[in-house]
C-alpha cells in the first residue's frame, strides 16, 4: 500500500466537517472502500470527488443513504450509457 | 440587467416561511443539481438560479433587502446607508445551503445578485477545505491526429499546458490531469482539468476501437481471376493478393495494419477491407459478343 495514495478517514471527517458515522454508513451500503492498515483506516484519494459529491447529495440535498446508493448505480449506469453511445456515434 | 424574481425560481409566493423556502430549495436542487445530471448545462444553469433564489431568501438580512428593493435594485445603496444606522442589530444566524467549494461558487451568482449583494454568498461549510473545482475542456482533434503519440500545449483558464495525447485516444474518451483544476478553497487541494477529446474522422476508413474497416473497389477480372491489387492502408499502402472468385462484399483482414492500441505501443488493431466489385459499362461489341459466349456457357451467370 503506497501511503501517500491514502488519508486517514478520521482526517477526512475532520477536514471535511463530516461525522465518522456518515463514513461509516458509506462503508456499511459498499459505496466507498475503507483500507485498514497498522489499524488506522483509510480512504483512497483517488474516490474524493465521489465522497465530495456523496457528502453534497446528504448534507446539501438531504438524500438519505438508500438514496444515495440509487443515485450511484443510477449515475454509473448513465456514464456507462453515455460511453455507449460515444461509441456508437464514432462508428456512424 | 433584469429584475429576478426569487419567488418564481423557487416557485413560491412572497409569504413563504423559512421552512417552505427550504423545502422549496431541497426540491427543486434534487431535480437539478449538476451531481444528478451530469453533464446537462441546462440542468447547471437552472441550479444556479435556485441557488442563487435560495441564497437571497433563506437569509432574512437579504430577504427583507430584496423584498424592499428588488425590483427597484438601483437605489440598493440607500438600503445599505440604512443597514449601517442599524449596525447594532444582532447578525441573524444562517441556515442557508450555498456550497461551502465545488463546482458553484459566488462568481456563478447573476450581475443583479451581485449588484445587489456585492457578490459573494455565504458558505454553510464555508471553513471546510474543499477541493478546487474540476475544469472540463473538450479538445478536438482528426483521426489521423491520434494516429501516433504526440505532445499538445493547451491553454486553460489562461495557463498553458504541455500535454501527450497517447495515439489510439478515442472519441469521447476523458483523461483527467491532476492539480490543473481551480485552486481548492480554504487550503484544499486544486482540482483536476478532464479533457474529453472529440475526434473528426477525416479519413475514409471507418474506426471501431482499434480496428479500422475500408472499402475496395475491384474490376470484375480481378475479382473473377484473382490477382495483386495495392490498396491504402492508414499510414501508407501495401499490395494485396486477391483470390480467385472473390464476391462482392467478401471481407479479408489484414492483421496489425489498424489503429494503434490506446497505451500499448507497437500494438495496432486490424484492417478489415470490404470488396465492392465494379462491373464493366460501355461495352464495345467485341466485348458483347464474349459475355454472350460466357452466359451460353453458364446459366443466369452463377
Amino acid at each position: 500500500m503506497e501511503i501517500e495514495n491514502f488519508i486517514p478517514a478520521k482526517y477526512f471527517c475532520e477536514v471535511y466537517k463530516v461525522d465518522a458515522s456518515f463514513v461509516d454508513s458509506l462503508k456499511e451500503y459498499g459505496l466507498i472502500t475503507i483500507v485498514v492498515y497498522e489499524e488506522i483506516e483509510y480512504i483512497e484519494k483517488e474516490k474524493l470527488n465521489e465522497l465530495e459529491k456523496m457528502i453534497r447529495l446528504h448534507y446539501d440535498l438531504n438524500i438519505n443513504m438508500e438514496g444515495i446508493e440509487a443515485v450511484s448505480h443510477l449515475l454509473n449506469k448513465i456514464d456507462t450509457l453515455q460511453q455507449e453511445i460515444n461509441a456508437l456515434k464514432s462508428r456512424l | 440587467m433584469e429584475f429576478i424574481d426569487y419567488y418564481k425560481v423557487l416557485e413560491l409566493n412572497n409569504t413563504a416561511t423559512e421552512a417552505e423556502i427550504k423545502k422549496a430549495y431541497r426540491k427543486l436542487a434534487r431535480k437539478y443539481h449538476p451531481d444528478l445530471n451530469p453533464n446537462d448545462a441546462n440542468a447547471k444553469k437552472k441550479f444556479q438560479q435556485i441557488n442563487e433564489a435560495n441564497e437571497v431568501l433563506s437569509d432574512p438580512e437579504k430577504r427583507k433587502k430584496y423584498d424592499q428593493y428588488g425590483k427597484d435594485w438601483k437605489h440598493a445603496d440607500e438600503f445599505n446607508n440604512y443597514q449601517r444606522s442599524q449596525s447594532n442589530k444582532q447578525q441573524s444566524e444562517r441556515s442557508s445551503q450555498q456550497w461551502g467549494g465545488g463546482d458553484f461558487s459566488g462568481e456563478d451568482f447573476s450581475d443583479f445578485f451581485g449588484s445587489m449583494f456585492g457578490g459573494q454568498g455565504n458558505g454553510r461549510r464555508s471553513q471546510t477545505k474543499f477541493r478546487g473545482q474540476d475544469f472540463n475542456a473538450e479538445l478536438q482533434l482528426s483521426l489521423s491526429d491520434v494516429f501516433t503519440t504526440h505532445k499538445q500545449t493547451l491553454t486553460v483558464n489562461g495557463k498553458s499546458i504541455r500535454i501527450t495525447i497517447p495515439a489510439g485516444v478515442e472519441n469521447g474518451q476523458v483523461i483527467k490531469i491532476a492539480g490543473h483544476g481551480g485552486e481548492g478553497v480554504n487550503g484544499g487541494p486544486n482540482g483536476d482539468l478532464y479533457i474529453t477529446f472529440s475526434i473528426v474522422n477525416n479519413t475514409k476508413f471507418k474506426r471501431e476501437g482499434s480496428n479500422l474497416f475500408s472499402e475496395v473497389e475491384l474490376d470484375l477480372y480481378t475479382a473473377v481471376l484473382g490477382g495483386d491489387i495495392t490498396i491504402d492502408t492508414f499510414d501508407g499502402k501495401v499490395k494485396l493478393p486477391v483470390k480467385a472468385e472473390t464476391q462482392n462484399g467478401m471481407k479479408v483482414k489484414l492483421k496489425g495494419k489498424g489503429f494503434p492500441v490506446y497505451k500499448r505501443e507497437g500494438e495496432f488493431g486490424d484492417l478489415y477491407v470490404t470488396f465492392k466489385i465494379n462491373t464493366p459499362i460501355n461495352l464495345s461489341e467485341k466485348e458483347k459478343e464474349l459475355f454472350k459466349e460466357l452466359s451460353k456457357i453458364r446459366n443466369n451467370g452463377n
